[in-house]
């Protein structure tokens, strides 16, 4: 219980010393979700409202395909893009493996399907009130995605948030990928698994609650994004 | 760029401009079936350029299919639409507007909602905003153009809606059922518009359950009952002694089912 009191203690001087390693971790780790997913949005949104408005045999299925993507299994998306980026893979040529490069395409692999499936959900629900009125203004299918993206771009703020959750708390994938290698892919989970196991609770702790303050920011923004809206009457 | 009708300062100070009608839109032999079910069967109709056509008859007659069939929002399960003597394309619906029962505003400012419907008519940048701010200070709706379009009530969304469908300047403005939500003066507000636009040549296609307002905007009546038109009359002629008995029906109160 001691050891607990003080690991917290620690933890959290850790925290505001402003300890140059401890800060490299999360900035690292910020830089790396936040590539991912910047690029995630980037693939997702079209893709998603594309789906949402497009009419094509087979689209229920893609749907589900789509969907079922949400919930791929970290390690199994990290054992695949290991095996791409190795040497032996067809893409070891870029000499990707254990780099920051190799976590961003792992983060960005599995929250894509996020964006895209969240994405295709609100653009949907938006083209079924926006339909008829965009046709009637001789909008066609295709150019109503940008109208749609941009109307929808309260509800899709939540959907980038959520991508953003998903890839900051993500351990396994980037552990394969990035090898967790000191000053240079160590990440804020990646670090507390390797300090737990080690018994370094302050360090994982710190990061710990750096991580759980990033989730209450997170869903803090969403709120304000609500209330913004309403605000507005965007909504 | 698309031919654009004339625009509000082009019209006459009063009266309707047209002297002469010719043939808009003709319907030939157009059925709508849905699981067995006809829910329209017009053989044939003519609706002219003339003045504003009024479309009437019970709910689940068929007014706002046909209007959507019109417009090209709804495909027929057979026969044809031609507007000025060519079947309906995307190209010719460009032609057209329609407003719909409750407006569609999109999220965005007052001005952005017609400057959008602009730009979707390829005006360009610089001509939008000159446009947009005619139109909203013809309506009284200058002073909130920069507000959020769905944060202004009811009456005024369907302003909004109808200035939009205007900004295109449409040769035949469909609506459905535009005021029946409204109170006395956005009803005013609204049909001042619609004459106005009237006047300046634009093709009104109305569906409406109000005799007054067909009185007040109407030319001729097309009265539709299960799907069936039984009859398209002019507005003095109908609202004295319609020829179809379902019309009289229909204006003496009794429950058509």
């Amino acid at each position: 219980m001691i050891d607990i009191a003080e690991s917290f203690r620690t933890a959290v001087h850790l925290i505001s010393s402003g300890d140059s390693e401890f800060w490299a971790i999360v900035f690292l780790s910020l830089q790396v979700s936040l590539s991912a997913v910047a690029i995630a949005c980037l693939i997702g949104m079209p893709v998603g409202a594309s789906l949402a408005v497009s009419r094509f045999r087979g689209r229920r299925a893609v749907i589900v395909a789509v969907n079922a993507l949400m919930g791929l299994p970290p390690v199994v998306v990290g054992l695949a893009v290991y095996l791409m980026l190795s040497n032996s893979g067809p893409f070891g040529v870029l000499q990707l493996l254990y780099t920051p490069s190799a976590m961003i395409i792992a983060q960005l692999i599995l929250v894509t399907p996020i964006i895209a499936a969240l994405t295709r959900q609100t653009v949907e629900t938006l083209n079924e009130e926006y339909a008829d009125q965009l046709r009637s203004l001789g909008v066609s299918r295709l150019r109503s995605v940008p109208t749609l993206l941009w109307d929808g771009r309260f509800a899709l703020a939540t959907t980038v948030l959520a991508g953003f959750g998903r890839a900051i708390a993500e351990v396994g994938a980037v552990m394969i990928v990035g090898g967790n290698i000191n000053h240079v892919t160590r990440v804020m989970t990646t670090t507390i698994a390797l300090e737990t196991s080690k018994g370094n609770l302050a360090l994982a702790l710190a990061l710990g609650i750096v991580l759980i303050l990033l989730a209450f920011v997170v869903n803090g923004a969403v709120a304000m994004l609500d209330t913004t809206s309403r605000q507005v009457a965007h909504v | 760029m698309f031919d654009r009708a004339p625009m509000f300062d082009d019209m006459a100070a009063d009266g309707r401009p047209v002297t002469q009608s010719w043939e808009l839109l003709e319907v030939e032999a157009l059925g709508v079936d849905v699981s067995g079910m006809t829910l329209l069967d017009i053989p044939a109709l003519q609706i002219s350029s003339g003045g504003p056509t009024v479309i009437m008859g019970p709910n689940g007659a068929g007014k706002s299919l046909l209007l959507r069939l019109l417009h090209g929002l709804a495909v027929p399960t057979r026969g044809c639409i031609r507007m000025h003597e060519q079947p309906l394309s995307p190209r010719l619906c460009r032609r057209q507007a329609m407003l719909f029962q409750s407006p569609v505003i999109l999220r965005r400012s007052v001005r952005s909602n017609i400057e959008y419907a602009l730009a979707a008519h390829g005006v360009s940048r610089r001509a939008r905003a000159g446009e947009a701010t005619k139109l909203l200070d013809m309506a009284g709706l200058g002073g909130r153009a920069r507000q959020s379009g769905r944060s202004l009530s009811g009456g005024e969304q369907q302003k909004l809606a109808l200035l939009r469908a205007l900004a295109t300047r449409p040769e035949i403005l469909l609506l459905d059922e535009p005021t029946s939500n409204l109170d006395p003066a956005s009803i005013l507000a609204i049909e001042n518009l619609l004459l106005n636009a009237a006047r300046a040549g634009t093709k009104l296609i109305l569906v409406t359950h109000d005799l007054g307002q067909a009185k007040r905007l109407g030319d001729e009546v097309i009265f539709l009952h299960k799907g069936r038109v039984t009859e398209q009359t002019p507005i003095e002629i109908f609202a004295k002694s319609p020829n179809s008995a379902e019309g009289a029906a229909y204006l003496s109160g009794l429950l058509l089912v």
